[in-house]
């Protein structure tokens, strides 16, 4: 079996006295796409965050071969992780094309060459980006503002992708092509771990997927085993097993 | 003399000042949207760039070379001792570059060049060339680690930052005021106007820092990346734009931006150890015009006190930093009202 | 920690805590000596030194008040200390009144000025507030030394000193007694204002304004208000300060002496009333001794002193924020407050008919810029029962939430109250009328004990003012909003917690202080932002048997809930929001099951 890219072990984090997220064990192949799904509150940002350096955590976290620990988040970003946050963050006040270019900081501190190649492939995935290169980044719709924030993520060519609920706010239309070229990255060589609160949608697009509820990971699998099994309706609902099955049955 | 060429005259002075402040308030909108700092001591690199020209002027060698070696050791040991605690021992080589042999080799050219009375733009160049280092060095040492506080305990900070900087500018230099010499004696004819020269040195050293700005923040990927740093500090972060960086680039600016406004002033008005606080101050009236934000409004603000104060100074001397002071409550005022308090703290 | 058994309100005084007995005789002892010092043989260098200090230790009370306690920094009080200094050298020099006279002209023109700048300046936060300080500081400074009836910078001299049926206080030991009487009687004062409701009030300030104004409190003038308190402490201690001196010049009353001021602040502990004597003490202190040393140290005359100040500043905000306060603090008594078993009850609202509808939303609309983010969204609570607001992140429930509670004003639709419209009413004016809320980020004031927070929320339903809570008149109303306070406690379990700080408690602990605190609002309705959010299975579990105990004694509760078990099991009917919409309504059980809700949330199959 090829070494895993990505691997953490009894990871948690915790912020004053609230354990958000506690022993979770993920273990990421290259180039696959892994996907942590559950209900709001179970702590699936906060493992973003974590695994980011953007909030104290605990535990073990291999990145190809080298410990993450003690890591501040531009380390990590220079060691190649990138991480798309649920709020996307962009340079409002900045064009499209400036957000994009500072997408590639992390390759001008490496000393690595221009970045126009790079900005070729953003654009050929995102074509509306293109036609939108000089408009401030505020003022984009929501749709626009996702496709910019996963653009600017990959300009920094990072070996992982880390996707915060892509599918926020957007609509279903969008949602569908967001999620398209999102699963067809793997062939660039780059690997995603995608946390998502629409269990269905990401299912159908993963390898792998985790399921994480009140802060600890309950349930794990291939994707396509996970998307049949009512356990997951029963964490999102609030459900006994038998209403699960009932439930899933009803919806069949 | 009528009273045309009489305000002209007024409006040239004002002006000039003017420029200088919106130098400073510009420099204080940039620290403070990069790195939520309200720099109290932005006066002290003025009085700092214009004593040690003042210095090397006399032939002496200024102590701001002292000051320099100091804090780029200090920080230096700090950071070298960082890189081992880390296990990073191949940071030491840029750590003794940056720390040791960048500001040696600068002090050694200010030793060598003190008493060999080198033109007068020569000597501004050096003067500039060593205050500027100073701005990054008191961010590593003072500000970095304490970069998650709140902007209440970092202008508190800064005041206290304020108070050592003047006392070391006392011990510095002394309790003297200095002038130097003009960069341009005499005036500029335009027709029958008689435009002071040394104004125009200084409204030309103003357009010209603002437009290289502008081309900076504009059109290069470090320029940008700070713009990215003020516009959205999580954003910049996650592209790998370190805080670090941000905070060093944006002193290094200030305080480049404060030597030169010292080089430029020092002919005009004289300096003391302690004349940065009310400079400093009045390039907050400024920044405070532009809300802490706008860079425009910041330049309308700027000029509006120059002219204002030379008005003031010239009709009613005695009030006449009362009344620049007193601009500042109805503007913080509309400003207040425009944006809504926030419940960040 | 469910218990509801109702303990016995003992009185806890400060003879149950160990030490307590030797801890009131040194601060007695630290009295005695301060108040015997001018009759001993010291040298005269002390005692001029010890006024010094008390006429900083004045000015800093101020900011304890202000900046400490309120949040509100001020870079400006030195200019108040000039106002009354000048006042009294003007009045007493031009017209020949009493120095007596004159003190209340100086605190008339202190007032006055701290009543217009504050009202200006208050509005503004963050870091406005102390720029704007900074300002009228300084124009105040060059107006002292500009104008010709004050002297300019040479100021005026030779005023009179300060005469008391007969006696004259010239000499600086009956000075010192006149200061440090002064500074006695206002940190008592002080200390009586923290200690009520007013005082509660202030302390809210701190973390921002939501949480007072929910409870009532008006912000805007108490902000406004705190500030005239610290302007006429200043006034004062200017007055004083002319007195001693006998003369005044503007140099005491510039920006360098408002900023030594914040340096005494920090030093002493920010928001500790003892604090000011201690900060002030141990600068003046030390200023003096740096200004023998450090001239022969740096070999040259000079206020080299400022480095040290300045340095002392950095270090302390950086390693010790607290200030000198917690070295020292623990020498001294800690307050207790004992609960007064029999109080007269404050007033209660009549209860309301169960069934009777409370709360009617209609069609209730939010615009952000092009963002729809509320559209059209109806929902009714009725008393007796618990509904749960639910819905997939971004779904507009928060948004929704704060349009209710008057955070935020509604771009369309309206909310009923009982009846009456409260769509675009202020926060504090909703809760007057039954509506009371906790918060998704717990807002306790953590350094405050629990029963003091709790009482927090009876704001509204007495009235103390300032002035009676200074000079402690309001002791029956006091403890009638703490019983009150106690009895929400029992209810919600937390009695034996009553005198530990808020901040020391379990998060699942804070959460039901702050339902306590919303009981005490005496409300009909009461509105809930995340209960669950943060808590363990077993805090979960008594926040449930809490919340179904408090529907059926008639209270309507609406809540806005992520956790899905929690809702499905405590809830009488539930409301589910997608994209700003309604989307479905029923009990937990058809809620479960809708088919619509089972796809929001877990996505549409592809």
């Amino acid at each position: 079996m090829n070494a895993p890219l990505f691997q953490i072990k009894n990871f948690g984090v915790c912020y004053g006295q609230v354990s958000a997220l506690q022993d979770a064990d993920l273990v990421m192949a290259p180039g696959s796409v892994v996907t942590v799904i559950g209900p709001n509150g179970a702590g699936k940002s906060t493992l973003l965050n974590g695994l980011m350096g953007l909030l104290p955590s605990t535990g073990e976290v291999i990145f190809d071969g080298q410990s993450l620990a003690g890591m501040g988040t531009e380390e990590r970003v220079m060691a190649g992780i990138s991480l798309v946050p649920e709020r996307r963050e962009l340079f409002a006040d900045m064009p499209v094309i400036d957000n994009l270019l500072l997408g590639s900081f992390r390759r001008h501190r490496l000393r690595e060459k221009t970045p126009t190649d790079q900005l070729d492939w953003v654009y050929d995935l995102f074509p509306r980006l293109k036609e939108r290169s000089s408009q401030l980044a505020g003022t984009l719709s929501g749709g626009e503002r996702q496709m910019l924030a996963v653009g600017r993520a990959l300009m920094g060519k990072p070996r992982l992708l880390m996707l915060d609920e892509p599918s926020l706010g957007l609509a279903p239309r969008i949602v569908q092509e967001m999620l398209d070229v999102i699963g067809g990255l793997r062939v660039h060589g780059v690997s995603t771990l995608l946390v998502e609160q629409n269990a269905r949608a990401a299912l159908a697009l993963a390898d792998h997927g985790y399921v994480l509820e009140n802060g600890r990971i309950v349930l794990q699998g291939p994707a396509g085993e996970l998307a049949n099994n009512p356990r997951i309706a029963q964490s999102y609902m609030g459900m006994t097993t038998s209403d699960a099955v009932a439930a899933a049955d009803a919806t069949n | 003399m009528n009273s045309f060429e009489l305000g002209a005259l007024l409006v040239q002075d004002g002006v000039t000042t003017g420029a200088i402040y919106a130098l400073l308030g510009v420099a204080l909108v940039l620290v403070f949207s990069v790195t939520r700092i309200i720099f109290f001591g932005q006066g002290e690199f003025v009085t700092f760039g214009a004593l040690t020209l003042a210095w090397l002027q006399a032939g002496q060698m200024p102590g701001t070379v002292w000051l320099l070696l100091a804090m780029a050791l200090i920080a230096g040991a700090l950071e070298a001792w960082a890189a081992l605690r880390e296990g990073q021992p191949r940071r030491l080589a840029r750590i003794a570059l940056y720390y040791l042999m960048a500001p040696g080799a600068l002090s050694a050219l200010m030793v060598w060049a003190a008493p060999r009375g080198l033109p007068l733009v020569l000597q501004c160049l050096l003067s500039v060339a060593i205050v500027t280092p100073l701005g990054p060095l008191l961010y590593r040492l003072i500000y970095r680690p304490m970069a998650n506080a709140s902007v209440l305990v970092l202008l508190i900070t800064s005041v206290g930052v304020h108070f050592v900087l003047a006392g070391i500018g006392l011990w510095l230099f002394g309790v003297e005021g200095y002038r130097t010499p003009a960069l341009w004696e005499g005036d500029l004819m335009l027709g029958n106007w008689a435009i002071n020269g040394q104004g125009v040195m200084v409204l030309g050293a103003a357009v010209g820092l603002i437009v290289l700005l502008a081309l900076v923040f504009g059109y290069t990927l470090s320029g940008k990346a700070l713009r990215a740093a003020a516009s959205n500090a999580t954003g910049a972060k996650l592209l790998g734009i370190s805080v670090a960086f941000s905070g060093q680039m944006s002193f290094a600016i200030a305080a480049f931006i404060g030597a030169l406004c010292g080089i430029l002033i020092a002919p005009i008005v004289t300096i003391y150890y302690d004349s940065g606080l009310l400079i400093g101050l009045k390039g907050f009236v400024a920044a405070i015009f532009g809300g802490m934000a706008s860079y425009g409004f910041t330049l309308l603000g700027a000029v509006t006190i120059g002219i204002v104060e030379a008005f003031s100074s010239f009709l009613a001397s005695a009030y006449k930093e009362s009344i620049v002071f007193l601009l500042v409550i109805p503007v913080l005022w509309w400003l207040s009202r425009r944006g809504g308090a926030s419940e960040e703290h | 920690m469910t218990q509801k058994s109702v303990s016995p309100a003992a009185p806890v005084g400060a003879s149950s805590v160990p030490g307590a007995g030797s801890r009131r005789l040194a601060a007695g002892a630290l009295v005695l000596l301060a108040a015997a010092l001018p009759l001993a043989p010291v040298p005269d260098l002390f005692i001029t030194q010890a006024n010094y200090v008390g006429l900083y230790a004045l000015v800093v009370l101020g900011l304890v008040l202000l900046t400490g306690i309120a949040g509100l920094t001020s870079f400006g009080q030195a200019a108040f200390v000039g106002i009354g200094a000048y006042a009294t050298a003007y009045c007493t020099l031009t017209f020949g009144w009493s120095p007596w006279i004159t003190l209340f002209v100086g605190l008339g023109a202190t007032g006055v000025s701290a009543w217009l700048i504050g009202t200006i300046t208050m509005r503004m936060s963050g870091h406005y507030l102390p720029l704007a300080t900074i300002a009228w500081s300084i124009a105040l400074y060059y107006l002292f030394g500009s104008v010709e009836a004050l002297g300019k910078y040479d100021g005026l001299s030779d005023l009179p000193s300060i005469g008391l049926l007969g006696w004259d206080l010239g000499g600086s030991r009956a000075m010192y007694a006149l200061i440090w009487l002064s500074v006695g009687l206002s940190a008592w004062g002080a200390l009586n204002l923290l200690d009520s409701r007013p005082g509660r009030a202030i302390r809210a300030l701190h973390g921002g304004v939501q949480m007072a104004e929910a409870m009532g409190v008006d912000t805007a003038r108490l902000k406004v208000t705190v500030f005239v308190i610290a302007a006429l402490l200043a006034s004062v201690s200017g007055w004083l300060f002319a007195h001693l001196q006998r003369a005044v010049n503007p140099t005491p009353f510039g920006l360098e002496a408002s900023l030594k001021y914040v340096i005494m602040l920090v030093a002493g502990g920010m928001s500790q009333v003892g604090g000011a004597v201690l900060g002030s003490s141990v600068m003046t202190l030390l200023q003096d001794q740096l200004q023998v040393l450090l001239p022969r140290v740096f070999g040259s005359a000079g206020n080299f002193e400022v480095i040290v100040f300045g340095l002392v500043l950095v270090l302390l905000l950086r390693f010790a924020p607290g200030g000198m306060w917690p070295a020292v603090g623990r020498w001294l008594p800690t307050r207790r407050i004992a609960v007064v078993p029999e109080a007269k009850a404050l007033a209660r609202r009549t209860p309301v008919p169960a069934g009777e509808v409370l709360l009617q939303v209609r069609g209730v609309q939010k615009r952000f810029g092009g963002l729809l983010a509320v559209d059209g969204v109806d929902l009714n609570v009725k008393a007796g029962e618990i509904v749960g607001l639910i819905g997939p992140n971004g779904a507009g429930k928060s948004t929704t939430f704060n349009l209710i509670t008057g955070v935020l004003p509604p771009s369309g639709g309206e909310v009923q109250l009982r009846g009456q419209r409260i769509d675009g009413q202020a926060a504090r004016d909703i809760s007057r009328l039954g509506l009371a809320r906790t918060f998704q980020h717990v807002k306790l004031i953590a350094d405050m004990s629990v029963l003091e927070n709790v009482a927090l929320g009876a704001y509204q339903r007495a009235r103390v003012g300032v002035v009676a809570a200074v000079l402690r008149r309001d002791r029956r109303i006091e403890a009638s909003m703490l019983q009150e306070a106690q009895r929400a406690l029992h209810r919600v379990g937390l009695a034996e917690l009553m005198h530990r700080p808020a901040g020391s408690l379990a998060l699942g602990q804070q959460r039901l202080v702050e339902i306590a605190r919303a009981l005490c609002c005496d409300p009909a309705l009461l509105l809930l932002d995340e209960p669950a959010a943060g808590l363990r299975a077993f805090e979960k579990q008594a926040l449930a048997v809490l919340l179904s105990e408090l529907r059926d004694e008639g209270m309507g509760i609406l809540l806005v809930e992520h956790d899905m078990e929690f809702v499905m099991k405590l809830t009488d009917h539930i409301v589910v929001m997608v994209f700003g919409r309604k989307i479905a309504e029923g009990s937990p059980q058809v809620i479960q099951t809708h088919p619509a809700v089972l796809e929001a949330y877990l996505g549409a199959a592809p």
